[in-house]
């Protein structure tokens, strides 16, 4: 593993001594809060495996994970995925419109429902010009997920652990969503680590960078 | 099946004409612990020891107080330990259960197993696991109470049931028959439907670890 930084804030998470399993072995790595954290590196080093450790869906053999200087472990594992909030690479969609799949996600986590302009807002955030009414299982792959980051954005945790979360769409798309998507997160205090495999993302929006290499 | 019937009719013959508290506490003890094993060797696929118990939990509970309250209060006969009465009536409830608890966890072990990504994705987003598994929980749910409820919907148009054709042929008027027959049917779709909420309610989080993660 080897990191960059470029932003001057302070430590979200700090992980020392990691080890799960034969795929992640980490000594020492900081997470800086506030900014947009890219996750890189070959198949099978360990990405997305390190996104569901700090989501705190598999837990750790040994080492500590701390998230603003606590013990992840200490925190209770649901309320602390509403602020430390992963998107799988695989949309999750609902049967029904868009409006009850941007809806759904705020129910799933007992929280109020939002507003129309709200709603529409955060289409037009993800660059998905479509109708509220309309059925989410007519989407495209592409429009899906974008779909799941508006729905995200309508949760708006603490931090956006975001696995691929643009790979089915085209470079030109993926960066208009993207940019639009962080400056977003950023204007809300939010921080975002992400995983991608475009180079060019990397280039224009990440903070920091980490390099996860296969063991 | 000639010889079995047999034997049980000159058994309850003998339970019948010389009833005892213990012995039909022994005969539904009996019947219970079969219907478990029953469930048990009717699942395809392993069945971790935590929801072995919640099955034995389940039917050694929901039947039992379906039977209690339709022998105490719907029935009411006395002495309550009548074999006559108490025997058929839980024959038929713990069946009932036992088709049930059977097609729930079935449809339960299968909608948390196929849709794992799903669940996983809303347990991410931060929801808790028994919000996760609910569409899996009603359809199993669903799955278990459905067969009663067409036999329900059929009743007395496409088929006369069982228990009360025995009646009519017996002598007995079809009325009463009918009413008898109502009670029983009625007092099955308690019994399943309450086994069964009992099952769920204790299994869903024997698929889940601790700490909220699917562990299948």
């Amino acid at each position: 593993m080897k990191g960059k930084s470029k932003g001057a804030y302070g430590e979200m998470f700090v992980l020392e001594k990691v080890v799960y399993k034969d795929i992640i072995n980490l000594d020492y790595l900081e997470v800086k809060s506030g900014v947009v954290t890219c996750l890189v590196g070959e198949s099978g080093a360990g990405k997305t495996t390190l996104l569901r450790l700090l989501n705190r869906m598999k837990d750790i053999d040994s080492g500590k994970i701390l998230y603003r200087d606590t013990p992840i472990e200490q925190f209770d594992p649901i309320a602390y995925r509403r602020k430390v909030t992963m998107l799988s690479q695989t949309a999750l969609i609902f049967p029904g419109t868009i409006e009850h799949n941007l809806q759904v996600g705020l129910e799933l986590t007992g929280r109020p429902a939002c507003s129309l302009a709200e709603l529409e807002e955060v289409l037009e955030i993800v660059q998905l010009p479509k109708a509220l009414s309309e059925d989410s299982e007519t989407l495209s792959g592409g429009e899906k997920q974008r779909v799941a980051l508006a729905r995200l954005l309508l949760l708006q945790p603490e931090v956006y652990l975001l696995d691929e979360p643009t790979a089915t769409l085209d470079e030109e798309t993926e960066l208009k969503v993207m940019t639009r998507f962080l400056a977003k997160v950023k204007e809300a205090g939010g921080s975002v680590i992400m995983i991608t495999h475009s180079t060019k993302l990397v280039e224009q929006c990440a903070d920091q960078t980490i390099m996860l290499k296969k063991r | 099946m000639t010889i079995q019937l047999f034997i049980a009719g000159y058994v309850l013959t003998y339970i019948f004409n010389d009833p005892h508290p213990v012995i039909t506490i022994t005969i539904l003890g009996a019947m219970s612990i079969f219907s478990i094993m029953n469930i048990f060797k009717q699942m395809k696929f392993p069945i971790k020891r935590q929801i072995k118990w919640c099955i034995a939990c389940s039917m050694m509970t929901g039947p039992i107080i379906t039977l209690l309250f339709f022998n105490g209060i719907v029935i009411h006969f006395t002495p309550w330990y009548k074999p006559r009465y108490v025997i058929p009536i839980a024959g038929m409830i713990i069946g009932s259960a036992m088709t049930g608890l059977t097609l729930a966890l079935k449809n339960l072990y299968e909608g948390i197993t196929s849709n794992r990504d799903k669940i996983e994705a809303m347990l991410m987003l931060g929801a808790a696991p028994k919000r996760a598994v609910k569409k899996y929980v009603d359809q199993a749910f669903d799955s278990a109470v459905l067969p009663t409820i067409n036999n329900m919907l059929g009743m007395g148009i496409v088929f006369l049931p069982g228990m009360m054709t025995g009646q009519i042929l017996a002598g007995i008027s079809p009325t009463v028959a009918i009413e008898y027959q109502i009670a029983v049917i009625l007092g099955g779709l308690g019994g399943v439907s309450l086994t069964v909420i009992i099952f769920i309610l204790l299994s869903y989080k024997v698929f889940f670890t601790k700490n909220a993660q699917l562990d299948l």
